[in-house]
């Protein structure tokens, strides 16, 4: 299986993005956000970062890159897409996921191990992960407060496409302690902790991030036999 | 976008400078031809000797622009005048090493980790801006010395803030701290380095003069170490990355080189502006032009911009260069050719490439869309062989014809008086030891609580989780651990272990012991990880040079922390002075700040620093090393009496030898489950923080040998480590220690409930030490948390009144207006050839205070 990491100007956890990748046993093969080619990857990561600094808006540029009109089209079309932090706002951007990132409700970058538990396990990058599971992985933002308006996320509860919690404590203020969402189709994620950097015992708090990686994996093997597997085991 | 820039064409009137005709600029056959024309070098901080010095050395007087650049480069900032004749012991005491391929004169130290692997560290000062401009400049402090790393050809992967501040509840630290720490997070977070370790330090004697020191470690193949000679007569001299700007005018002479006085928040213009995100993407493209091979020579812009790069490389090279200043790209086409030399703009570098490979440079820096533009080439030195000359012009006005070496070389050196300080032998005689202590166990009890609640020894989290620690994925250790680990090679597990270090207090006792405690520190902390220490960087915080007490305590430092590293052999391999840390008369404490690297061929072993969470028995734990009563400069002293005196603790190298290397062993073999080192508030602090790491409890038993409870728990003797042992290899470890030397002293045991306990003396409960320890910084800053988050934040800079923002509670908000006219005034300060400020103030205030977020037209805002 074949994982594409994008590489925007000022993406900075693609390296990561592209390791966690290997170690969950996939190819990483580099994007680059200037070429609408896909390289026919089975999956895509929106790394963390400051793409385009920042300017403007968090992801508001990135959102135009010539990669993401392809991945956007993708998309829809079922590709899995699993957008971390920088990713994530992109995608909201993207008008992929519902909803936006702001400034951290304390107006902190704020960089600690943070609790979450899994709330959906429906979707093609949590699959692996069992209903209410709760694990370890750091969060690094300063712009990671998702806000909505109150009927877009009461949908998302309803639809149980709330995919992830922050527990023991809020790190940034988020709407309903909301840490990752998902779209309708349940093949395009944004989480705001950053699961490729818990994915080795040397350098993360866990490795509990790997089951994002190895989830994918399972989707995609899953869907290339033909069946569709719900997974949650 | 490597385009070329509009050119400058005509004169508005924010070109007429003082000593130029109308039309254009300060030639040099005007200068030829007006020869008594008087000139501003005292205002620039030239002495009348030096300015002589120069008319000999060009025989004539010099340019307007030629006067500006020899007044930046002879400032103490960058030519060490009164350091130099000091630092030489660092060459000549260096202890035989076969590690370094770089060392002091370079842009960066190099040290060779194995047949294939280099990394290159420095550690630097940005006191100065970043009192005047919290934020920016202590994020240009991490952006600058990223940039020499970078000019090493090595790839920065990590970065560490050794920080020095007021009192922690005087108003003014309400300003500077979180706008410096926002600044560093700010920063490093979007150029994508952990910020793995650093220090945070309080004391009124850095009240108006607090330190902000910045290191940075880059990693590169050895084959790619980049030099910045300016070879190759006919190379094309490249300007890459930010356009330049009238940020950072006289920034080095301005505020390095010159004490603080009641006019230091009218220099604001001084202070650099940075971008992270060009940062990077010159990081990327750099290192694209290194691998490809496409580079000749290189080197950074940083202090005294494009003066300092253009001659230290001709220099470095005996070449000549021709330079053609219209090519800059601007972002203010009205600048004129001393503001464009003397521009402290940040982001940018200087590249030397061959005409063949022009394109393909141009081509990169296209990719990653950073600025690339031919300025001028280099050319042949003279026939008699001497070092060519630097001639640069201006719109086809030659305005600089010199000899590079003159600037970059043989600026002025000074012995300058030295005399002990009057007041230091009643200092050294007035010793902590005699101070009242605490008698029973209940007032140890309450001690340990006041002190692990204290500014300088709390829980430092609401300061590190404002840094990214995890980028990059090669964070072993960082912040509150020992030393930062970082894992170089994947494939290996090779790595390394970084950790800076410095004590004012014990400095300002004895500053030859206080240097050398400060790397007995960063060698221990970098040790009793396991890793092998193999080099030093420091960073050289002092007052006045031209106060002969403050000259003596720089020269006894630098006596100290050569000896010691002559003892160690660690060589120093690069760092930075930072004088004039004094307001008024008062300077403040010596500041030798000492950084060591440590290798590990095995990055797997290293040792934290917290009690491991118990899975049978508890761990055993050790006293390593010898407890004298050594209370005088202690935190202790500090912190329950106010008081300062006496001497510092001794300091023996030859143990701290023997320590390192039996934690070295230890960890090969497995026997240590955690190690943390003893310093600042002694045995009790270091049990405090290795039980709250990971909230596990520890049964201490302090040795009865005549020791009091007291002086195990708070003094601060040197050499000095715990380390926990899992049951079993207690008698192991306890052999190796003996083998080695090391007294090994078992003083307990760590248990499943959630205490520490101190037998016969008293118990805590974790849950109540961890609310004195952690409470104390959000108490004092959490209030302030908005303002941190609002300097330099693009929409908040735009607004006039925010110019105010940075100064947080300390100072009411100004108005516009009146931000216009501290501007216009500090551009006396800034601007080196501009002694009315009136007329080039309108653009400097909105230089600063609206940056580029706006694009407002010069002239703008501020006259309103």
């Amino acid at each position: 299986m074949r994982i594409g990491v994008v590489t925007f100007p000022g993406s900075l956890d693609d390296g990561d993005a592209a390791r966690a990748a290997r170690i969950a046993g996939a190819e990483a093969v580099r994007l680059w956000h200037g070429e609408p080619d896909l390289h026919g990857v089975d999956a895509v990561v929106l790394p963390g970062g400051f793409s385009y600094g920042d300017y403007l808006r968090c992801g508001a540029i990135a959102r135009f890159a010539p990669a993401m009109e392809s991945i956007i089209d993708a998309a829809r079309g079922g590709l899995p897409v699993l957008g971390i932090c920088n990713g994530f706002q992109i995608l909201c951007e993207a008008h992929l996921l519902p909803g936006a990132l702001t400034r951290n409700q304390h107006l902190h970058f704020r960089n600690r191990d943070q609790h979450l538990r899994v709330e959906s396990t429906g979707t093609a990058w949590t699959n692996g992960f069992t209903p209410g599971q709760e694990l370890v992985i750091p969060v690094k933002n300063g712009e990671g407060c998702y806000v909505a308006d109150e009927r877009t996320l009461d949908a998302l509860e309803a639809e149980g496409r709330v995919v992830a919690r922050y527990i023991r404590g809020n790190p940034n203020g988020s709407q309903r302690d909301i840490a990752a969402i998902t779209n309708e189709a349940g093949n395009v994620v944004g989480i705001m902790p950053h699961p490729e950097h818990a994915v080795e015992e040397l350098t993360g708090p866990s490795l509990d991030g790997l089951g994002f990686f190895t989830s994918v994996l399972r989707a995609l093997a899953g869907a290339s036999a033909g069946g569709q597997d719900a997974g949650g085991q | 976008m490597t385009t070329q820039p509009e050119k400058s064409t005509g004169f508005a009137a924010t070109d007429v400078l003082v000593n130029e005709f109308d039309g254009g600029p300060d030639t040099v056959q005007r200068a030829l031809s007006t020869a008594d024309e008087l000139q501003p070098h005292t205002e620039l901080g030239l002495k009348d000797d030096e300015y002589e010095r120069i008319r000999q050395i060009l025989g004539r007087r010099p340019t307007a622009s030629e006067l500006a650049m020899y007044s930046i480069m002879w400032s103490e900032h960058c030519s060490y005048k009164s350091s130099k004749v000091h630092l030489r012991q660092f060459g000549e005491k260096a202890p035989p090493n076969t590690r370094m391929l770089a060392g002091i004169g370079e842009n960066a130290g190099v040290v060779q980790i194995s047949d294939d692997l280099a990394v290159t560290f420095k550690v630097e000062s940005h006191n100065h801006p970043s009192f005047v401009e919290p934020y920016q400049g202590a994020a240009t402090g991490v952006g600058g010395i990223v940039r020499d790393i970078l000019a090493m050809g090595a790839r920065p992967i990590a970065v560490m803030d050794p920080l020095r501040f007021g009192a922690a509840d005087h108003p003014d630290t309400a300003r500077v701290l979180p706008g410096v720490v926002a600044g560093i997070g700010g920063y490093g977070n979007c150029l994508g380095l952990p910020n793995i370790g650093g220090e945070i330090v309080f004391d009124p004697t850095y009240q108006g003069n607090p330190l902000v020191n910045a290191l940075s470690i880059g990693v590169l193949p050895v084959a790619r170490l980049q030099h910045k000679e300016a070879a190759g007569v006919g190379n094309v001299v490249v300007l890459l990355g930010a356009r330049t700007g009238r940020d950072g005018i006289g920034g080095v002479s301005v505020l390095a080189s010159a004490t603080f006085d009641e006019e230091a928040e009218q220099r604001r213009p001084s202070v650099q502006v940075g971008d992270p995100f060009m940062e990077k993407l010159l990081i990327e493209s750099c290192l694209e032009l290194y691998d490809a091979g496409l580079v000749a020579g290189i080197q950074d812009l940083g202090g005294a911009g494009l003066t300092c790069a253009l001659t230290e490389t001709a220099a470095a090279a005996g070449t000549g260069m021709r330079v053609w200043l219209e090519r800059v790209p601007l972002r203010e086409a009205s600048m004129s050719p001393t503001e464009i030399l003397a521009s402290e703009s940040q982001e940018r570098m200087l590249l030397i490439v061959t005409p063949e490979n022009l394109p393909a440079v141009l081509a990169v820096a296209e990719k990653w869309g950073v600025w690339a533009t031919a300025i001028g080439e280099v050319t042949p030195a003279e026939a008699d062989g001497s070092p060519g000359r630097l001639v640069i012009s201006w719109n086809e006005h030659v305005v600089v014809d010199v000899p590079p070496g003159s600037l970059a070389d043989d600026g002025p050196v000074y012995a300058r008086p030295i005399r002990e300080p009057a007041d230091l032998i009643l200092l050294q005689a007035d010793k902590a030891e005699t101070l009242p202590r605490p008698v029973n166990g209940d007032e140890l009890r309450e001690t340990v609580l006041r002190m692990v609640g204290s500014p300088n020894l709390c829980d430092k989290t609401w300061v590190t989780e404002q840094y990214d620690r995890y980028v990059l994925g090669n964070t072993v250790l960082a912040q509150p651990e020992d030393s930062g680990v970082l894992r170089i090679d994947e494939r290996t597990g090779l790595g390394v272990a970084l950790s800076v270090d410095g004590n004012g207090r014990f400095a300002r006792l004895d500053p030859y012991e206080g240097a050398r405690l400060a790397l007995a520190e960063a060698f221990r902390n970098v040790a009793v990880t396991g890793a092998e220490p193999v080099a030093v960087t420091d960073c050289l915080n002092f007052g006045s040079p031209e106060d002969p007490a403050v000259m003596w305590q720089f020269a006894e430092a630098v006596r100290g922390l050569a000896d010691g590293c002559q003892q160690l052999g660690t060589p120093v391999t690069g760092g930075n002075v930072s004088f004039y840390n004094q307001t008024g008369a008062a300077a403040i404490h010596p500041t030798p700040v000492v950084g060591v690297l440590g290798v590990f061929d095995d990055v797997s072993r290293r040792i934290p620093m917290g009690f491991a969470k118990l899975t049978g028995d508890g761990d055993q734990i050790f006293l390593l090393g010898e407890t004298a009563c050594e209370l005088s400069g202690s935190e202790w002293a500090w912190v329950t009496h106010g008081h300062l005196g006496g001497r510092p603790p001794k300091v023996d190298l030859a143990r701290e030898q023997r320590l390192g290397a039996l934690m070295s062993r230890a960890s090969q073999v497995g026997h240590v489950s955690a190690a943390h080192d003893l310093s600042d508030g002694g045995l009790a602090q270091a049990l405090v923080e290795s039980c709250l790491r990971h909230d596990v409890g520890a049964r201490i038993a302090l040795p009865d040998d005549g020791t009091t409870s007291f002086v195990y728990l708070f003094s601060e003797s040197a050499g000095r480590a715990l380390v926990a042992v899992p049951r079993g290899r207690d008698k192991a470890f306890v052999a190796l220690a003996a083998e080695y030397g090391v007294p090994c002293t078992p003083i307990g045991m760590t248990t499943r409930d959630a205490v520490l306990e101190v037998r016969d003396e008293f118990s805590i409960p974790l849950p109540e030490l961890r609310e004195a320890w952690s409470s104390t910084l959000p108490r004092l800053f959490g209030g302030t948390a908005e303002i941190a988050g609002r300097i330099g934040d693009p929409e908040h800079v735009a607004d006039p009144s925010t110019a105010s923002g940075d100064r947080g509670v300390a100072a009411p908000a100004v108005s516009p207006a009146v931000s216009a006219t501290s501007a216009a005034s500090a551009v006396e300060a800034a601007a080196p050839v501009d002694a009315d400020g009136g007329s080039a103030a309108a653009p400097l205030s909105v230089e600063l205070e609206i940056s580029e977020q706006e694009g407002t037209p010069p002239g703008g805002s501020s006259e309103d």
